[in-house]
């Protein structure tokens, strides 16, 4: 967030207009399927009072135009520190980010010059934030916080980017856009408030959008307004979206592909529908098995024992050894690498890949 | 304690005979009817004059048996969890009574309410901020035993509460740790423990689970169920999670601005619901399954929730019901079990359009069976309004 509304200091200055080359070209390149965004190898530290904290260790994923790449994981799996990484809003320090690349259209994020990389953020990739009451600025009007994306980057008039600001508001479906474009963010509810942040991601037309737990403060009837609302709008447009979520239901409804996080890294990748038939971790397998469905009354829930380890100190070997109730003696020495998952014919199975050293026997049952 | 009983308010209460009773099994344990909770809004700064009421609970009525769980759903600002302070006397309530083991709570206090309240217990959402930070797990867990000091003898007290660590699955020697020292899923297994210290018969839990992580939710979820087999336990388990609350409690009620909609067992609200909120809120639960993503049905409700403070008149949900009619706008629904439907649901639904929706059907087709419905109604609404009579308006 600090980016976005940062900017604001800079008021009664020169707008900004970058004069660096916007890499891409606009949105009419945008063809569904074009790879967008790569991380590869990614590692993510804290250096902390007790130690350093490991939050990411070897990540790597990517998404093209028009794909949806939904990250699941639980609280301190490293999946939100990715996406700071990708936006370059992490806190450095006590954040650093000790090896890696995120490459966008080939360019690696990392090592580009801050001007530049300032005209990818926001133009090119832009974040949805969790919490909208905390991500927007309580003593800027909404309006306000709408056309500032326009007026810094665009240089744009205050009162075109008003206009530009009450279209936005039209956009995501708020009623009474031009009646309410001067109100503050309190003044709306929760769900009004999650689509401003959609319409300021979508404010100037962006490849790619990273939702962070975009709806988790949300009420089940108005999250299924907002991601109908999203899922619609990156049809439109070809968007590539990462959803960083987790819930299993969420995922299930909009993702093309799923990658899984465990303590800082990905420990399975697949499409959506074969990861929910045949995990192919005991992990993912266990979080498949400890949801209550809606439609399925069980009698008791097959609980993940234990806790997810402290950052500070990961297990060796396969991080969810302690947790796992097929573990081996080489589960405690040995890391598993993120290997393709073959069916039991020889077949590959495309997009699917799994980070334990018997993916064969977990994806057998 | 024993000594004050016939203290103030409590004088027509011989409270410890009273609630040693048992109430058998399937006995309703707490009686809650037409309970109002409205928080009134004020004008002005010396001379104050109250200009409105936000109506946070608003005539609700239910019963909890002896060793069930009912859940309580519903969106933020329903009034769900007012419901629960209100059933606790952490907040007074404004008209309505709540009758444990038949006797009148809402209204005691002094030696009587203290009597109560040892035996209708609560565990919170956050167990973040729900544990004194300055506080040991022992002295935390043992707190309750300060207050009520014939539960546990002085000198049993560390026995007790290292009996209680043990039977929530943490270790008994954890007992001079801090809250800090422990994850979200084991702090909330300390804020059970401290709910079951003083042995009590109905423990209120609001949204116990929603604040942890999923592989965790599970376990709590599971020594919750646990406990209730061994202790024989009524739980009143709230929360918004829809699958959650299927998946622990026998009945279901549901809840939207301040009024209980629709209540029933579990197989008839999820499986067979006639309120149209209740449709709408379980066909907007996302279900953790790829292949259903086409096949589902979802009705999309547009709007946001009415402020309580100015709810709509008639019934509340009119202004987002796709089903609305003049009539409701003019006449609160009863919640009471639809007569026109016959035999086939036999639960308590609050809308005079209550049907079962049929899964699979198109926008369309809802409409055709919306009109038929409305024809339907429009032949036994003298028949109705017969009974309306009979019950009194609401």
């Amino acid at each position: 967030m600090a980016d976005l509304t940062n900017s604001s200091r800079s008021r009664g200055g020169e707008p900004r207009t970058d004069a660096v080359e916007v890499i891409g070209g606009g949105r009419e390149n945008l063809v569904p399927g074009t790879p967008l965004l790569e991380v590869d190898d990614l590692h993510v530290e804290f250096v902390t009072r007790d130690g350093v904290a490991k939050a990411v260790n070897g990540v790597s994923y990517s998404v093209s135009a028009g794909e949806t790449l939904a990250v699941l994981g639980e609280s301190g799996s490293g999946k939100s520190v990715t996406a700071q990484a990708i936006m370059g809003i992490l806190d450095m320090p006590p954040g650093r980010i000790t090896a890696g690349r995120i490459l966008y259209r080939g360019e690696d994020l990392l090592t580009m010059g801050s001007r530049a990389r300032r005209a990818v953020r926001g133009q090119k990739i832009a974040m949805i934030f969790q919490d909208a009451l905390s991500a927007l600025n309580p003593v800027l009007s909404v309006g306000y916080q709408l056309g500032e994306m326009f007026q810094v980057h665009h240089g744009v008039s205050r009162k075109e980017a008003r206009e530009k600001a009450v279209e936005l508001m039209d956009r995501v479906r708020i009623p009474a856009a031009r009646q309410r474009v001067g109100d503050y963010p309190h003044q709306f509810s929760g769900g009004m408030r999650q689509r401003i942040m959609i319409a300021m991601a979508l404010s100037l037309e962006p490849d790619l959008i990273i939702a962070d737990e975009p709806t988790t403060a949300l009420d089940v009837t108005v999250q299924a307004q907002v991601m109908d609302l999203l899922a619609e709008l990156q049809h439109e447009f070809h968007m590539g979206l990462i959803l960083i979520t987790h819930d299993l239901g969420v995922v299930a409804d909009v993702a093309d592909t799923i990658a899984v996080m465990y303590a800082g890294r990905i420990v399975e990748t697949a499409p959506v529908r074969e990861l929910y038939a045949r995990p192919a971790h005991p992990y993912t397998r266990g979080l498949l098995d400890s949801i209550p469905r809606l439609d399925q009354k069980g009698q008791n829930l097959h609980a993940i024992k234990g806790l997810p380890p402290s950052l500070l100190r990961i297990p060796q070997g396969c991080a969810f050894n302690p947790r796992c109730d097929r573990v081996q003696d080489r589960c405690l020495t040995e890391l598993p690498p993120l290997v393709p998952v073959v069916a039991a014919d020889g077949a590959e199975l495309p997009g699917r890949r799994s980070a334990c050293h018997f993916w064969r026997e977990t994806l057998d049952g | 304690m024993t000594a004050n009983g016939s203290s103030a308010l409590g004088a027509t209460v011989p409270e410890e005979v009273a609630f040693a009773q048992e109430v058998p099994r399937g006995e309703p344990i707490l009686e809650v009817r037409d309970l109002v909770k409205h928080f009134p809004l004020t004008k002005g700064i010396l001379l104050k004059k109250q200009v409105g009421a936000v109506k946070a609970v608003d005539g609700v009525t239910f019963d909890l048996m002896q060793g069930e769980t009912l859940g309580i759903v519903g969106e933020s600002g329903c009034g769900k969890s007012t419901l629960a302070k209100v059933l606790m006397n952490l907040e007074p309530a404004t008209a309505g009574s709540v009758r444990y083991k038949g006797q009148e709570i809402s209204r005691l206090s002094g030696a009587a309410l203290k009597a109560v309240r040892r035996n209708i217990q609560m565990v919170f959402q956050d167990p973040y901020t729900s544990l004194n930070p300055r506080m040991t797990v022992g002295d935390i867990i043992g707190e309750p035993y300060e207050i009520h000091p014939e539960v546990a003898p002085r000198g049993d007290r560390r026995k007790a509460v290292q009996d209680l660590l043990d039977v929530v699955g943490l270790n008994p020697e954890y007992i001079n740790r801090y809250p800090h020292q422990f994850s979200g899923g084991q702090r909330q297994r300390i804020g059970i423990a401290r709910g079951l210290a003083l042995k009590p018969e109905v423990i209120i839990c609001d949204e116990p689970v929603s604040a942890l992580d999923v592989s965790v939710q599970a376990q709590v979820i599971n020594l919750l169920e646990q406990l209730q087999s061994e202790f024989e336990l009524s739980y009143m388990f709230i929360a918004h999670d829809l699958s959650i609350v299927r998946h622990i409690s026998d009945r279901v009620g549901v809840m939207y601005l301040g009024k209980m909609v629709e209540i029933g067992t579990d197989a008839e609200i999820y499986d067979h619901a006639t309120h149209p909120y209740t449709q709408a809120l379980l066909s907007a639960v996302p279900v953790p399954d790829p292949t259903a993503r086409e096949s589902r049905d979802r009705i999309v409700l547009t709007g946001d929730v009415p402020s309580p403070a100015n709810p709509p008149s008639g019934c509340r949900f009119r202004t987002r019901c796709w089903k609305a009619q003049d009539r409701c706008a003019a006449e609160v629904p009863l919640l009471a079990a639809p007569f026109w439907l016959g035999g086939a649901a036999r639960h308590d639904s609050a809308c005079h359009f209550a049907a079962e929706r049929e899964v699979g059907q198109s926008a369309a087709e809802r409409e055709v069976g919306q009109s038929a419905a409305e024809r339907e109604v429009g032949q036994s609404a003298a028949e109705r309004e017969a009974g309306k009579a009979g019950s009194g308006a609401d």
